[in-house]
């Protein structure tokens, strides 16, 4: 999709929406729209009824976790209309204890996307009816993909001959989990190199 | 009702007569052969109409999207084999197109004809996978010894390009990762017509067979608001009449260059999907034969790699240039560096529309990356669907859905 039709496309949502979209950007031939999260049912309403836009499909829903920051969550929501065929990146930021209004009202298709996002991320919807977790194990705790939440998780399973059943234990790692530095020293190394103390005294 | 009353004895309400009868719930899987995989229905029954479909999913998730945040972008790559291990090329091929359209690298002309050229088997691997064991599902035995048959000839051809049946790792950003010889190109396009006689015996054998119609036509009808409601893609909006094909509508790599045909059904039930995937198979061998054609062509012939930053030296200059001896060490360890910033491609996957979203900021791992696997909202619509069905239909849906549960977990 070229980036003029883009372009036209997000001059309609502003004429029409003003209140709604906090900024847009094009790149890389998509067009991505901020929106806040506690519009977010108005704004796919009319994202999905309004003729020119006419999105019908809800591609997915993810989010991103940036932990440095206040808020600290991106919400991104990928629209797709088989009629206009064209594409569009919904963007809100959400902070940990926000509560997101749910979507499902306007695209059934949301439901085990927010219960996805809510699993993996611990993000709440509110007006879902149905949050469960979907993905990880019944009873599990924590929220995967959280940048501080460990690859290795916290517990592991295995069949216990002796009780007959599968246990739940905390991790052991035989060895170290590896993580490999191979950033190049040249670019990327954030410590000092051995033998290279002098030369950072020096700057 | 499941409020607790007690379990139908037999005993009759002494005013009305009337028995009282509960709902009965039942455990469809995981260990069920029709689930395809590991999949936990459970199932809500009125007598044998399902009132009820609650999947339950999760049991193959092995946690993909947070492990590709702590390994290299071509670290990565082989994990795409084993989401929908039944077309695993497709799926290599939208983590290679993400990553080419965030760096902006150029796919040489014959890398690409190769790429199609894989990505249709790939669709065939899947549709003849798919139908026959739909069949399976229904009750009959003999398709998928004939489907599986092909799909073992096709899987010769990946292994003959990249050295794996299953797990190709071929696909690579920029390119692919291995010339095709001659004499494979020949034999691809040797196979096709003896495959279209296979086709024509599996058609003979399902499409007007009165059993397999009986247990098809009506089942699952699924409307063009449904495909809207629930996120559709892939065959399940085509069955329905709608024309949709990312392969037409949003042209990647090199199709819009390719003649072919995109079969639609009449009415959405489970028997126009299946005409559709066998229609399909036609235009994927049709496809192959152009893409076959086009590889012999003078402009066919050249480098199957983008040589840069993203992709390794070849061999040969290797073995007298320093550079290039760092460049592959440094590639294969360090990784490349992909710039800042999120895009989201799609191919036409078999099953429907596969995505990546990818967030990067800078490094050699990618910060963020979302795989949108269409058996996902597919299997999702299976309470939707299933509702109304007798418990015997629930295998035929399931079946005709296309669900590989590496893809639905994750």
């Amino acid at each position: 999709m070229s980036d003029a039709s883009l372009q036209e496309l997000a001059d309609h949502l502003a004429e029409k929406q003003p209140d709604m979209l906090a900024g847009h950007s094009i790149a890389f031939g998509e067009l991505t729209v901020e929106i806040a999260a506690a519009d977010a049912p108005r704004v796919f309403e009319f994202l999905r009824a309004d003729r020119t836009t006419r999105f019908s499909t809800l591609i997915d829903i993810t989010a991103v976790d940036y932990p440095q920051r206040e808020k600290r969550f991106d919400l991104v929501w990928h629209l797709l209309s088989m009629y206009r065929n064209h594409r569009i990146r919904v963007k809100a930021q959400v902070r940990a204890d926000e509560i997101v209004p749910s979507i499902t009202g306007i695209f059934p298709a949301a439901d085990w996307y927010e219960r996805e996002v809510f699993d993996m991320f611990g993000i709440f919807f509110s007006g879902h009816g149905d949050l469960r977790r979907i993905l990880t194990d019944y009873g599990f705790r924590g929220h995967p993909l959280r940048k501080d939440f460990p690859t290795t998780g916290y517990t592991e399973v295995r069949y216990d001959e002796a009780l007959k059943r599968v246990v739940y234990e905390p991790v052991k790692l035989t060895q170290e989990y590896r993580q490999f530095d191979f950033m190049s020293p040249w670019e990327g190394a954030e410590y000092v190199l051995p033998g290279d103390e002098k030369a950072e005294a020096q700057k | 009702m499941m409020d607790g009353a007690k379990y139908d004895d037999g005993s009759t309400d002494f005013e009305t007569g009337e028995q009282k009868i509960r709902n009965f719930n039942i455990n469809f899987g995981p260990q069920h052969p029709a689930a395809h995989g590991v999949l936990r229905l459970v199932l809500e029954l009125d007598g044998e109409i399902v009132e009820r479909c609650d999947p339950h999913i999760g049991l193959l998730h092995r946690g993909t999207e947070k492990l590709m945040e702590s390994r290299t972008y071509l670290q990565n790559l082989p994990y795409f084999d084993r989401l929908d291990y039944v077309g695993t090329m497709n799926q290599e091929h939208a983590w290679c197109l993400v990553i080419e359209k965030l760096t902006g690298t150029p796919v040489p002309r014959r890398a690409s004809l190769i790429r199609v050229l894989y990505c249709e088997i790939g669709r065939i691997l899947n549709h003849l996978l798919n139908v026959t064991t739909q069949a399976m599902d229904v009750g009959a035995l003999t398709p998928p010894l004939w489907g599986f048959e092909e799909r073992e000839k096709l899987m010769v051809f990946y292994e003959r390009a990249c050295g794996a049946r299953l797990h190709a790792a071929y696909f690579r950003p920029g390119g692919v990762h291995q010339d095709l010889p001659p004499a494979l190109i020949d034999d691809i396009e040797a196979w096709c017509d003896p495959f279209l006689k296979v086709l024509e015996d599996i058609d003979n054998l399902l499409t007007e067979n009165r059993i397999f119609k009986q247990r098809n036509v009506d089942i699952g009808v699924v409307t063009e608001e449904d495909i809207q409601d629930w996120a559709f893609s892939g065959v399940m909006v085509r069955g329905s009449g709608l024309a949709w094909d990312l392969r037409r509508a949003q042209p990647y790599e090199l199709y819009d260059e390719f003649d072919f045909q995109i079969p639609v059904g009449k009415n959405g039930d489970c028997y126009d999907r299946y005409l559709c995937r066998m229609a399909e198979m036609r235009e994927s061998v049709e496809i192959m034969r152009q893409a076959c054609k086009k590889l012999r062509e003078p402009e066919g012939q050249g480098s199957i790699m983008h040589r840069g930053k993203i992709s390794p030296p070849p061999r040969t200059e290797m073995k007298t240039s320093m550079e290039a001896l760092i460049h592959h060490f440094k590639l294969y360890t360090e990784g490349f560096h992909v710039p800042e910033g999120e895009v989201y491609a799609a191919v036409e996957a078999p099953k429907g529309e596969f995505g990546v979203y990818l967030v990067a900021d800078g490094t050699n791992k990618p910060y963020r990356a979302k795989l949108r696997a269409p058996g996902f909202p597919h299997l999702q619509a299976m309470d939707y669907i299933c509702t109304g069905h007798q418990l015997a239909d629930v295998s035929a849906i399931l079946g005709s859905l296309d669900i590989v549960f590496g893809e639905v977990d994750r």
